[in-house]
């Protein structure tokens, strides 16, 4: 496999290593000449001390006959133009491309990039997993991004238990409108009482979170002592 | 006509208040607040420090459903990544990218974005001062997918005409 690796920081550099030592053929692209010198002598003449967003660096990089070109630069701006410049220009069949702001993944595919690895939301989704979610959850923005999709799990202590949907005082532009309870999506009636346990699902306006936290979560507790 | 201007250099600044006093309304983003000392005291739009590759702030700060979209900063790849996001996910058809490598500003016209090339056209420019032949290549490349906005029926307002001719040419 024939492999050129855009970005020589920490996660360019090991990437290049392993690939040499799995026995690809691979070139680095490292636009700062002291880094990719310094790359250079630790790892052979693999290195080219070229800008990879441009044409003919990737050109002389041998773009043309790559199997996979993986932009991992610490810049998504970067890494999404040479993904591209590498899709369109050179017909490369696969481009990865490491993105930092979890938000951009949508746009990366939808442009064209083939993989998209971020490192925030993975480190996101392993902290997610491990505390318990008492919180408000935040599950999609809806619309033009005012509105946003919350989940809020209720838990004992939460003035919602034993009340019915009708008689919470929800804040203004907030919609409570299903919610799961033993596994099942159920819509939210007037008379819908709640139970410990239920997932409340509402769509409401961001600045209507802390009155909403107030109404499903309950006053913030100190968190137990670990 | 409401447009938005990422990037408040010399280019910027001097386009927005250009627009400012033909009566359109602007938005301009940058990401330091010193940028906008090179706004007139006179400009009347708005100047907001913001990230113009970051989505989140561009919708906070109003540029969804703009009639036009100009990625001005010194960073080629910021401006065609900021324009990419204004056509994909605030709704704006006219969208230009400044980019000064002539490869890209022509690879990026392919992929639907307006792109005005400052190396093309100040080399043309120069050899035009001595008398010789430039590239050829226009300092805009337009997009392939949407019509030049000047050529666009009904789309008198892009035009750099005075109000009041306007309004003659409209009624």
């Amino acid at each position: 496999m024939f492999v050129i690796v855009v970005g020589g920081g920490k996660v360019g550099y090991y990437l290049t290593k392993e690939l040499i030592e799995a026995g690809h053929e691979v070139v680095l692209l490292e636009k700062t000449r002291a880094r990719a010198v310094q790359i250079s002598d630790e790892i052979g003449s693999v290195v080219l001390s070229r800008d990879g967003s441009e044409g003919s660096s990737l050109a002389e990089a041998g773009a043309n006959r790559a199997d996979i070109v993986a932009a991992v630069t610490g810049d998504d701006e970067d890494n999404l133009v040479i993904c591209q410049m590498a899709k369109h220009h050179f017909s490369v069949k696969r481009t990865i491309a490491r993105v930092n702001n979890p938000k951009n993944e949508l746009l990366f595919r939808h442009l064209g990039v083939d993989e998209i690895i971020s490192p925030t939301r993975m480190i996101l989704g392993a902290i997610e997993q491990d505390i318990p979610v008492h919180e408000l959850l935040h599950l999609a923005d809806l619309g033009s991004g005012d509105l946003e999709l919350i989940e809020a799990l209720l838990t004992d202590g939460s003035p919602a238990i034993g009340r019915t949907s009708g008689e919470l005082p929800m804040p203004e532009g907030c919609t409570l409108f299903a919610y799961i309870r033993d596994g099942k999506a159920q819509q939210v009636r007037p008379e819908t009482q709640f139970r410990g346990g239920d997932k409340v699902i509402v769509i409401g306006r961001r600045e209507c979170e802390d009155a909403l936290r107030g109404t499903l979560i309950g006053e913030d507790e100190e968190p137990a002592a670990v | 006509m409401r447009a938005v201007i990422v990037g408040c250099g010399r280019v910027g600044a001097g386009l927005a208040a250009a627009l400012d006093r033909g009566g359109h309304r602007v938005l301009i983003l940058d990401i330091a607040t010193s940028a906008f000392d090179r706004l007139p005291s006179t400009f009347s739009g708005e100047a907001v420090r913001a990230d113009g590759t970051d989505e989140d702030a561009l919708l906070r700060a109003g540029a969804h459903g703009a009639d036009a979209f100009f990625a001005l900063t010194e960073g080629d790849n910021r401006n065609i990544m900021a324009a990419q996001l204004a056509r994909e996910s605030l709704e704006i058809s006219t969208v230009l990218a400044k980019i000064n490598d002539p490869v890209r500003a022509r690879a990026y016209a392919e992929l639907g974005v307006a792109t005005l090339c400052r190396t093309t056209l100040m080399t043309d420019t120069l050899l035009g001062f001595l008398g010789l032949v430039g590239s050829g290549d226009p300092p805009i490349h337009h997009a392939k997918e949407h019509a030049h906005p000047a050529e666009a029926a009904g789309d008198a307002t892009m035009a750099p005409a005075p109000a009041a001719i306007r309004m003659v040419g409209e009624g």
